[in-house]
């Protein structure tokens, strides 16, 4: 009975503890310290374009900031949610309620994002999504504190299919990552195929972190199709493209296109084989000078070039602590209101705006990857062919399905 | 077992939320309902299933899916998920029970595998993403489970809590009731000796059939009420992962106690926090606890524990 009595004494203890600090006022930084977590893939198949590495452009930004925001610190935590949604909600949940995030950024994986983005809305936390790709982060599943920063898959398919349908790429075949994400991409890019004339004669959906793509690169081959479009990501699309090139599809006519590619990805592909691709990107470190300052210093820390989920996250970050110092105080709904006010201009983002649905747009651009003798060095990977002006890359706001445009 | 420690123990319940993350805390109870349920099979029934997170998932589906689509509150929808997954256990312990040992638990693997297929490709579960945003809904129409109670500038979900905890009061006492009966007293003597219990004149079948249906009913109970507190199911909850979690849960607690179960789901969700941050170490450092388990404590912690106190725990 001993046990029991200190237990129920301890519990006594803590609430009486506990009640002498609530009561704090809405004004300034709400429990004394702006807490910024980083949830995203750490050690799966986005974990290279991601990963610690985005941690580490957020802490970047926080040390580029000075580590203090309205006199109160800063302080960073991130965590592995292992690309499962209910590893990400449970995370997420536990750091509102226990560890009092303040906002939530990286997020890749678009299943993971969704959980997260609706929960720490439940909770009127923000989330600042560098990450994932679906659409339905800004419509049908848009919240008032939720906002998807980097790309989508509305713009990655739109500018794809807008420089590939015209040059001949009439037909295409889908290899789909069997998530939110690639069915969202799909989608998009479908769309826009169809509107440009071109035409889509079938799809086949592969499983998250798929290790032997050779049935399904089968099936794209008897599809005829010219165009292989791939709508998956990170180590999915790497695989798939090395053993497209050991299956000799490209030698047969058809044509591969990566949807969603990442500087990373390059690398690990090598330039002999990903040669001439052409993609859609957020962000390119080598752009002008203010990027290549960038990535300099990212470099030395991270020893990789930012991916555009990287540097998206310092920048959304920096701009995430400009508004709470604008707003002069780390208050959800007001930061929120200056955040999407303010005109967001930066070395990532060029041009951009957070508008109503929580789109960021900004500027993209349609990359393609040198030949080898063009490559001055290890990084030297991608030229940008044309950039696209935020308002023509991204879903126009009359389109948007979010609950929060005004029509 | 006598009246003070059950008293205690569910005293030490009811206070448990104000010292421990509420959230965590009902993840505990809910895979401690799980390894108990599971353990009633193994430890007293003697049946190895390896396909118990096909019960557990399901439920978790199926309640999401009622409560979320079908607008039902939350109290039924744990009965829907509860009932499917007693149907559920039904159908695949009537085939899984015409063979022993390492046939059974393969027949049961089987299929579980097929469940999570169905899980993976069913409309209505959304694949990958998961069956998302379930809501806590209202109690019996009246009590909103979602309430959160400012305590000491904590917010705690305490009616949800109370309710989860009542629930899986409810599991545990109905399993301590099934041990303690007639009928669990068969139970065990099937799992010791077979034939014996043939030759006695007991209809074998129709009791390990019985055990298996309110196994997999129970173990559902604790899925349906993990869709409520995560307000998501996911086909984590039906892979041959959380099949094998439990078999650790159960064997690492001791296999055969009452006890036992709670105590091995409390080590292994509490680690797997805990060492979060490690990464994929994680499944090393468990790994690693389990072979010094089996090879200095073959009985579990409450197993090892109870031959001290030569007593039954």
């Amino acid at each position: 009975m001993k046990n029991l009595f200190s237990i129920a004494a301890l519990s006594v203890a803590g609430l009486a503890l506990t009640g002498g600090m609530a009561g704090a006022a809405n004004t300034g930084i709400s429990d004394g310290v702006v807490k910024i977590g980083v949830l995203t893939d750490m050690s799966g198949v986005y974990s290279t374009l991601g990963g610690k590495g985005t941690q580490v452009a957020v802490e970047m930004a926080v040390k580029d900031f000075g580590g203090k925001v309205l006199g109160k610190p800063i302080q960073v935590i991130g965590a592995d949610h292992q690309n499962k949604a209910d590893i990400a909600s449970a995370k997420a949940r536990e750091w509102i309620d226990n560890e009092k995030v303040d906002m939530i950024t990286g997020l890749l994986n678009s299943g993971c994002a969704l959980a997260v983005q609706k929960l720490a809305s439940d909770k009127k936390r923000i989330t600042m999504n560098t990450g994932a790709a679906s659409t339905e982060l800004t419509n049908k599943s848009c919240t008032p504190y939720g906002i998807h920063y980097v790309y989508d898959t509305y713009a990655l398919g739109k500018v794809t299919a807008e420089a590939v349908v015209p040059s001949g790429g009439k037909s295409w075949f889908f290899l789909t990552a069997d998530y939110a994400f690639g069915h969202s991409l799909e989608q998009n890019t479908t769309k826009f195929v169809t509107k440009l004339g071109g035409k889509v004669v079938g799809s086949v959906r592969h499983p998250l972190s798929t290790a032997d793509f050779s049935s399904y690169l089968l099936q794209a081959q008897s599809s005829g199709a010219q165009i292989i479009g791939l709508a998956n990501a990170g180590g999915d699309t790497i695989n798939a493209i090395k053993q497209a090139r050991e299956f000799g599809i490209d030698k047969k006519g058809q044509k591969l296109v990566g949807l969603l590619i990442f500087d990373t990805d390059i690398k690990s592909l090598g330039l002999k084989v990903a040669q001439g691709m052409q993609f859609t990107s957020g962000f390119y470190w080598d752009r002008d000078n203010a990027t290549r300052d960038f990535a300099k210093r990212y470099f030395a820390i991270h020893k990789a070039m930012p991916t555009m989920d990287q540097a998206g996250a310092y920048s959304a970050t920096m701009n995430y602590l400009k508004a709470i110092k604008a707003a002069g105080s780390d208050d959800s709904d007001a930061v929120m209101a200056k955040l999407k006010s303010m005109n967001i201009s930066d070395f990532f983002a060029v041009n951009g705006k957070i508008r109503a649905d929580g789109r960021m747009v900004h500027d993209m651009y349609l990359m393609e990857v040198k030949k080898p003798s063009e490559s001055k060095g290890e990084w030297d990977l991608l030229k940008i062919v044309k950039t696209v002006p935020a308002d023509q890359a991204f879903m126009p706001l009359s389109e948007s399905t979010c609950s929060l445009v005004k029509k | 077992m006598n009246k003070t420690i059950w008293i205690m123990l569910i005293i030490i319940g009811l206070l448990a939320p104000f010292v421990v993350y509420p959230v965590f805390m009902m993840k505990l109870l809910c895979f401690a309902l799980f390894a108990c349920a599971f353990n009633l099979l193994l430890g007293y029934t003697g049946l190895l299933s390896f396909g118990h997170a096909a019960f557990f998932g399901s439920a978790s589906y199926i309640t999401g899916h009622l409560v979320k689509n079908s607008g039902l509150t939350p109290e039924l929808g744990i009965l829907g998920g509860t009932l499917f997954a007693a149907l559920l256990g039904y159908l695949v312990g009537s085939l899984a029970i015409r063979r022993q040992g390492i046939y059974f638990a393969m027949v049961t693997l089987a299929l579980a595998q097929i469940v999570y297929f169905v899980a993976l490709k069913a409309p209505f579960t959304g694949g990958e993403d998961g069956l998302q945003g379930i809501p806590r809904g209202k109690l019996f129409g009246l009590i909103d489970l979602g309430h959160v109670y400012t305590v000491g500038g904590n917010p705690l979900g305490l009616n949800l809590y109370y309710f989860v905890f009542a629930l899986f009061c409810l599991g545990f006492w109905i399993i301590f009731r099934t041990i303690n009966s007639p009928f669990g007293q068969v139970l065990k003597a099937i799992r010791e000796n077979e034939p014996r219990a043939v030759s006695l004149g007991y209809k074998v079948e129709r009791f390990k059939l019985t055990a298996f249906v309110i196994s997999a009913a129970l173990a559902g109970m604790a899925g349906a009420m993990k869709s409520l507190v995560f307000q998501l199911a996911s086909l984590t909850d039906v892979s041959w992962h959380t099949s094998g979690e439990v078999v650790l849960m159960t064997l690492l607690g001791g296999v055969g106690t009452v006890l036992g179960p709670l105590v091995g789901a409390f080590t292994v969700v509490t680690l797997q926090s805990e060492l979060s941050s490690v990464g994929s170490w994680i499944t090393v450092i468990i790994g690693g606890i389990f072979v010094i388990c089996v090879l200095l404590f073959r009985h579990g912690f409450v197993g090892e524990l109870a031959r001290l106190l030569k007593r039954s725990l």
